[in-house]
């Protein structure tokens, strides 16, 4: 029995190409098709791979071909001369399970350590188990995957920090503030960032939300969406010595907060930490406000920074994973090779009669 | 043999520090189950070698300046197993045990277990206050961590220069409001330490009670100006520092001068 992996991801293909394979195929559609004795089909948005066990070797083209949904797309697959032959990759045996480890880690991912990956490998696991297409070497292959993924989380920094400007604000909040349940927030300017990073905050707890922008309307209505309130434009600098989160995303073509203006504002406040995001280009707020004590402000570019530290942090961590997943890649082959039949009788597969896999062909 | 406890203590410290350090340099700090466990084994042994030594001396081993320096270690860790997994301050572990480390590898190298050619006669109340200042020094001693803790999260917030440290400590606000309580501790214990220094019996030094006044005025400062709003979180951080490092100072002074060793 030979395990196998085809696909095409992110790094190998454009979306233009995903998406071409991005159909509606079902893994019993592989089975049939491409005659494999199991098959899962692993499909998001970055990545489409079919992860098989057969008997005999199935071809690249083969699996193309089930993937593509199109009667159109199929015979250009064939027709199409060999330099633009889709960019599929394929890993068989131990590479194919090494693969696989990556991937459930998230450290094939686009960004690095994201943990959604998880969670749509254990859905197609959970699809192909419920359609009978995947059978006990995949079974086994898939709940080691997953523990994998699970140790390296663990064991590793993978997952550590925020990797986009919305989810680096909310959890920078979090950071100061502990609780976002009890912090009062200004959104100045009702932009479409500012709804994402107010909506962010929300998810997180956060629940007296005050907008105000130079639009009443516009005001109204994004107060409405995060169930905040509005606040006429010209009251915004007397919420500054109540609130704990100001964010602010106006068109303005000079800074609205400037040291000269939020400095007495803050001296009644002086033992509550004030966070500014500010998202607006010209920026709202002058860069000196962030020496007051117990300021902290950040504008995009700054996090857009963390985000990137926290991409470095996470990148540093590759190599521990990788040993990790070394480490169990070898045990995996080693212990596959031993005999799948014996250690099926204590899965919820039974064995399907199947040689062991040979060591050879792994 | 209690000072081999002692040692065995030192080096289940002195491991949480080791382990802090190790896995900071590889980015991968856990602190929460091996530092809590090292601080939690330390705190043991320190228990035994203070029991031990009191059962010898048949008072409280607080007789001279190594019995201070091991007493003061044990109420770091002692309040530091009580506020630490409460606060969920697990990283206070990775702060607290280089202190304690310090406190005790000095106790045992420099030559300062020297024992009364006497037997010292029990006095409660001086027992009661020299052991209670001690633990005040405990909470203001983990005060100041806490304050280095949140001068560290502080400045990397400010820098936008977060490192893998920084996912580890606590919010900052719930780092203030740990820092609030441990000096409130630390100020109602110290005031009772001074309040029992007059019951004692025996007349107080002036230069003693004019420096332990101090310090407790300048706790009863911070917590004023804290409580009045008159000082940022950041500044009450820093002060924490300040006011231990003085209150270690009058420590070193009451027990160097020979306070110690001689009393009754």
């Amino acid at each position: 029995m030979n395990l196998f992996c085809v696909g095409l991801s992110h790094h190998t293909a454009n979306v233009e190409t995903r998406e071409r394979f991005a159909g509606h195929t079902e893994p019993d559609c592989i089975l049939r098709s491409a005659g494999c004795a199991e098959a899962l089909l692993l499909r998001t948005c970055n990545r489409v791979e079919v992860y098989g066990a057969s008997a005999r070797r199935v071809s690249t083209d083969e699996i193309a071909r089930c993937l593509m949904h199109e009667a159109g797309s199929v015979s250009a697959i064939t027709d199409r001369p060999h330099s633009e032959a889709p960019p599929f990759y394929r890993y068989e045996g131990g590479k194919c399970v090494q693969h696989l480890f990556r991937v459930a880690s998230g450290l094939d991912s686009m960004v690095v350590g994201e943990t959604e990956i998880l969670g749509q490998t254990k859905k197609a696991y959970e699809r192909a188990r419920a359609s009978g297409a995947a059978g006990p070497y995949l079974h086994r292959l898939f709940q080691r995957a997953f523990r994998v993924a699970k140790q390296v989380r663990t064991h590793t920094e993978i997952t550590r920090g925020s990797v986009s400007v919305g989810s680096v604000a909310v959890d920078l909040a979090h950071r100061i503030f502990g609780q976002l349940s009890n912090c009062k927030v200004l959104v100045l300017g009702a932009g479409e960032t500012s709804e994402r990073t107010a909506r962010a905050l929300v998810s997180r707890g956060a629940s007296d939300l005050r907008v105000s922008n130079r639009s009443s309307d516009r005001a109204h209505d994004l107060a409405q969406l995060v169930g905040g309130r509005a606040i006429p434009f010209e009251e915004w600098p007397e919420q500054c010595r109540e609130i704990d989160i100001l964010i602010t995303s106006t068109s303005s073509e000079t800074p609205l907060l400037t040291l000269a203006n939020l400095e007495p504002m803050l001296r009644d406040r002086i033992d509550r930490p004030l966070f500014i995001i500010d998202i607006a280009v010209p920026r709202d707020v002058d860069p000196e406000v962030n020496e007051l004590d117990g300021v902290y402000l950040y504008d995009i570019d700054s996090l857009q920074s963390v985000a990137e530290q926290s991409l470095a942090l996470r990148r540093q961590q590759i190599a521990a994973a990788e040993t990790i997943i070394a480490e169990h890649v070898a045990d995996f082959v080693d212990s596959i090779s031993r005999g799948l039949h014996r250690a099926s009788k204590t899965s919820e597969h039974p064995s399907v009669g199947e040689a062991p896999l040979r060591t050879s062909e792994l | 043999m209690d000072r081999a406890l002692l040692i065995i203590s030192t080096i289940c410290f002195l491991a949480a520090v080791v382990h802090t350090v190790v896995e900071l340099r590889a980015g991968v700090f856990r602190p929460v189950r091996f530092n809590f466990f090292a601080v939690g084994l330390g705190f043991i042994f320190q228990t035994a070698f203070l029991s031990m030594r009191g059962h010898a001396l048949g008072r409280c081993p607080i007789t001279n300046l190594f019995e201070v320096f091991i007493f003061l270690a044990w109420s770091v860790a002692a309040i530091y197993m009580l506020v630490g997994p409460g606060y969920r301050l697990s990283l206070m572990g990775a702060f607290t045990a280089p202190l304690v480390v310090v406190l005790q590898v000095f106790a045992l190298i420099a030559p300062i277990d020297i024992r009364h050619p006497v037997k010292l006669p029990a006095n409660p109340w001086l027992e009661f206050h020299a052991s209670i200042s001690l633990v005040a020094y405990g909470a203001f001693a983990l005060a100041c961590i806490a304050g280095v803790m949140y001068l560290v999260q502080e400045r990397q917030l400010k820098t936008h220069q977060l490192h893998s440290i920084f996912y580890h400590l606590p919010p900052l606000s719930d780092l203030f409001a740990a820092i609030t309580r441990l000096l409130w501790w630390g100020f109602v214990l110290y005031t009772l330490g001074i309040v029992s220094g007059f019951f004692t019996g025996h007349p107080l030094p002036r230069l003693q009670v004019v420096a332990a006044i101090a310090v407790w005025l300048l706790y009863a400062a911070i917590l004023q100006g804290q409580h009045l709003r008159r000082l940022a979180p950041k500044r009450v951080a820093a002060l924490c520092i300040v006011g231990f490092s003085a209150a270690l100072t009058l420590l070193w002074g009451i027990t160097f001068t020979a306070q110690m060793p001689s009393l009754p």
